[in-house]
């Protein structure tokens, strides 16, 4: 329950500062969720993960819905991609991922380290 | 103790953000670029995206209201002048920001700012040539000129204004694809920026000259056989202008135009120069078409005006389409996003276009200083001093480089020890350029949207000091006309076609030609005007006016239209995109000189192939791939033995010289190769090239390519050349020396036809889409409607049409914070 919570948080809040400060506010929001919300390391890590990476995927896939695919297939040929605006968007939500999870990773620690 | 792991972690996430921060060699920013609220799919625009706004800016004067139709394209209505420039600049920059930037750091020589120095530092080179060539000195220049006219002066700073209204309020999740690609940002706009656009178009239409090619081959072959590879004129030559009772010529020239004393040993003779860093130069072709039909000729008795610029074809496009409307004028064309007004268009009275003049007004000078030191050189029997001027280039990841330039009174100095002539070269070349010269060229749009008559556009033209170019007129009163205009040099004959001696006030320009002396057609008997970058005069005009002009569109041009009557704007369509290949038809006699007893299988499928042409450079005919190889092929045969020289730049010859040449002399002695010890003859090269070119021609057959547009793939390409920016492989014909001039990635880039009808009847289309974003259905959709041949109807929007259906939205615009 903790970890579908911290995973959901960390979305909500990575999407709110996404809203008014630059793209690594998503290491904050998953740095803070992981020290609000005490979990082991390895779950922290994986609730920033997949937290980014379910709202960069799903913002992702939803803009591409919406633009009918113009830009992803473009830029999927620019970045190594093989025109593939599947593959964007999933190292899309996996850049997010890595990042908030790191950051999740971090928080936890920081936590477990006060106690 | 989870210090240590928390400190590790740490310092692996912040190091992680930090590269994902920054681009890695052409790897953008990783974590910035794909953040869907930040990076690149902030780009990627709703299929059905609203345009609707509100906007309020303190600038404003009052009111304006901006309708956009189906493609996008916003006709602007505002209660004054200022206004309507102001939101001008306002949409230029909402929809082609990144290009006008980088267009003006193109000018500037400023790239190496953005990208780096290059491979092999292939664009630092670049920027210092712009900067030697003193391309920000000219707009600098030409600046202070505009800003000594007020009305200039206050539309350009309500442009500006405009630009950076936009430029203030972008979020960085809003900055065009490219910045975030490059990982850059957009500076404030200055009325500086659009005068070094201005100075682009100068170099793209007015720097193409090959005076340093002409004097590396003047010192090699004897002047009866320069004279035969680089005639002054083609024999097949239609001029712009003909010399009439109507329209006379000049009968003798303003200054006194007799060659140096001493001219035939000092300047046609010596043989000291090598040049071999030659820059590149903008596309010959930058050229264009442009025709108007008077009344007497049409099925409507109204003139028709249709023009065609052909220039690179880029995404974005150079040209942004739109329609501007105040108390004082109503215009319609296209527009240079970085600059006021419509270039290129109509309004309610008239109709206007351009091509390309193609006079040479940039010329060479080689100076004599008394030391390294460059502080003074040799002129007329004195030592003179030189001033400097210092060129900052900012390098990305590299430290600033400070380039001295060295100026003399014909110009910057853009050969010296720092930039070499040659390698080991100790010359100093200097670098004369009408481009240099202060004037406000742009305030020609500025009128010619507000013109009502002949009168007004003849006066408007004035402005035009440089490029050189054929404005084209027509007027609902049933006027047509076209003059060259421009501030050309009072030549002799091949002035300037070669370096010239700096030391010696004999060699310089004698003077401007005056204005009214300008080549120029007004209401010719012949019921049209029309050019197409030829040579403008014949013979008997009383200047010279320079070389190597395209012959074959002109020549097409008014044969086509000397037996058109009735003329329907169908048929201008159909014109305008014709692919008939004139040169072909000349050069029959020619190849069919080719001995068919001694063709192999493979030359004689290739051969019965060409034979059957109907020389139509039609998107399906294969003769014009087989003629188009073979031709080059045979030039090859012909002249490469004599021309080419390893490591020496050369010139080729113009594309009717062959065919005039083999045409007139019999005893062509070109065609012989020097390097044989056999005399071949044409029926030599004639097989020879035949065999060269099945080879070639095996191998485009075999990847499916023989069909002509298959093999000439033309395409339109992203400013940056990134491929899944760009279109490619488009199905269209035409080619150089057609009137649809569809080279590669060079051609039509706005054909435009309007009847001066009531009211007003005009169609056009562009290869590209009124956004400039890849990531908008309105990038490229434009594109295929080009490639086809078709067009979309202009709409001419008047006040009373605010309510019309084919308003799709509306931007208002009011004074407020």
């Amino acid at each position: 329950m903790k970890f579908i919570v911290s995973v959901i948080l960390t979305a909500l809040l990575a999407f709110a500062a996404g809203l008014y400060l630059p793209w690594w506010s998503i290491a904050i929001a998953a740095f803070l969720v992981a020290l609000i919300i005490p979990q082991r390391p390895g779950y922290s890590f994986l609730a920033g993960l997949f937290g980014l990476f379910l709202l960069w995927s799903a913002l992702a896939l939803w803009i591409n819905i919406k633009n009918e695919g113009i830009l992803a297939s473009k830029i999927a040929s620019v970045l190594p991609l093989g025109g593939s605006a599947v593959l964007l968007i999933l190292a899309t939500g996996f850049i997010g991922g890595l990042v908030a999870g790191l950051a999740a990773l971090s928080g936890s620690y920081l936590r477990s380290s006060k106690i | 103790m989870r210090i240590v792991p928390f400190i590790v972690s740490t310092v692996i996430t912040v190091v992680l953000i930090f590269v994902f921060n920054k681009k890695i060699g052409p790897v953008p920013p990783i974590g910035k670029f794909l953040s869907p609220q930040h990076g690149f799919w902030q780009n990627a625009e709703p299929t059905d995206a609203s345009f609707d706004a509100d906007l309020k800016f303190p600038q404003l004067k009052g009111k304006v209201e901006v309708y956009f139709d189906d493609r996008l394209v916003p006709h602007v209505f505002a209660e004054n002048d200022e206004d309507v420039y102001f939101v001008q600049g306002y949409l230029h920059a909402k929809f082609r920001l990144w290009q006008m930037e980088f267009q003006t750091f193109a000018a500037a020589g400023m790239v190496s700012h953005i990208t780096g120095a290059g491979p092999e530092d292939r664009i630092l080179k670049y920027d210092r040539s712009m900067r030697r060539l003193g391309m920000v000195y000219a707009a600098e220049r030409s600046l202070q000129e505009l800003e000594k006219d007020p009305i200039a002066k206050t539309n350009q700073d309500a442009y500006t204004a405009g630009v950076n209204a936009w430029i203030d309020n972008l979020k960085e999740s809003q900055l065009p694809l490219e910045y975030k690609l490059l990982d850059y940002k957009p500076e404030h706009w200055t009325n500086l920026k659009t005068a070094l656009f201005a100075k682009y178009m100068s170099y793209d239409l007015a720097g193409s000259v090959k005076d340093l090619e002409y004097t590396n081959a003047k010192n090699v072959f004897s002047i009866t056989d320069f004279e035969k590879l680089f005639p002054v004129a083609a024999d097949s030559l239609k001029p712009i202008a003909i010399n009439s009772p109507e329209n006379p010529y000049p009968t003798k020239p303003a200054y006194d135009l007799t060659l140096p004393l001493g001219s035939d040993s000092i300047y046609f003779n010596y043989l000291k120069d090598t040049i071999t860093n030659i820059l590149p130069k903008p596309d010959k072709d930058n050229g264009s078409n442009n025709w108007a039909v008077s009344g007497t000729k049409t099925a409507s008795h109204s003139p028709i005006l249709c023009n065609d610029p052909h220039l690179g074809l880029n995404l974005p496009s150079l040209w942004y389409e739109m329609q501007l409307t105040t108390p004082n004028f109503n215009a319609y064309g296209v527009t240079f996003p970085g600059a006021p007004n419509v270039v290129i268009g109509f309004n309610d009275s008239i109709a206007f276009g351009f091509t390309n003049a193609g006079r040479d007004v940039k010329d060479y000078y080689e100076i004599k200083f008394r030391d390294e030191s460059m502080n003074e050189y040799w002129f007329d029997n004195a030592w003179v001093k030189s001033t400097r001027r210092l060129e900052k280039i900012e390098i990305r990841g590299k430290p600033i480089l400070i380039d001295t330039v060295t100026y003399t009174l014909f110009g910057p100095v853009m050969y010296d020890q720092n930039f070499p002539a040659a390698e080991g070269s100790k010359k100093y070349y200097a670098v004369k350029w009408k481009a240099h010269d202060p004037s406000n060229e742009l305030m020609i749009f500025y009128k010619l949207n507000r013109a009502k008559n002949y009168d007004d556009y003849a006066e408007a033209i004035k402005y035009l000091s440089c490029p050189g170019q054929n404005p084209v007129f027509a007027c609902k009163n049933g006027d047509i006309a076209i003059w060259q205009q421009g501030d050309f040099p009072a030549k002799w004959r091949r002035q300037g076609d070669f370096i010239m001696p700096g030391f010696d006030s004999t060699y310089m320009w004698k003077g401007i030609i005056p204005q009214q002396e300008n080549p120029h057609m007004k209401n010719p008997t012949r019921g049209y005007v029309s050019s197409a970058n030829q040579l403008s005069v014949d013979s008997t005009y009383p200047y010279y006016t320079g070389n190597d002009f395209p012959v074959y569109r002109g020549y097409t041009i008014n044969h086509r239209l000397d037996a058109m009557n009735n003329i329907t704007i169908d048929d201008m369509k159909a014109l305008q995109t014709d692919n008939y290949n004139t040169k072909a038809e000349f050069a029959k006699d020619i190849l069919l000189r080719t001995d068919e007893s001694k063709l192999s299988a493979d030359e004689k499928k290739y051969f019965d192939i060409y034979k059957s042409w109907n020389f139509r450079n039609d998107s399906n005919e294969k003769g014009a791939t087989v003629f188009t190889i073979w031709w080059k092929e045979l030039e090859k045969a012909v002249w490469s033995d004599e021309i080419n020289k390893p490591g020496l730049p050369m010139p080729w010859p113009n594309e009717a010289t062959l065919v005039e040449s083999l045409h007139k002399d019999s005893a062509y002695h070109f065609v012989d190769n020097i390097n044989t010890p056999a005399k071949e003859t044409l029926e030599d090269d004639l097989l020879a090239a035949l065999k060269k070119s099945t080879d070639t021609l095996k191998i485009v057959e075999a990847n499916g390519n023989l069909a002509w547009a298959k093999y000439k793939a033309t395409k339109v390409q992203h400013l940056l050349k990134v491929p899944a920016l760009s279109r490619l492989h488009l199905p269209i014909g035409g080619g150089s020396g057609i009137i649809n001039a569809a080279k590669e990635d060079h051609g039509p880039s706005w054909r435009m036809i309007v009847q001066l009808s009531n009211p007003t009847e005009a169609y056009g289309v562009y290869p590209g889409g009124q956004s400039g974003n890849a990531g908008s259905k309105y990038y490229d959709d434009f594109v295929d409607q080009w490639a086809n041949g078709k067009y979309y109807q202009l709409w001419f929007m008047h006040n009373g049409d605010r309510m019309d259906k084919k308003i799709k939205w509306a931007m208002k615009f009011e004074r407020g914070e």
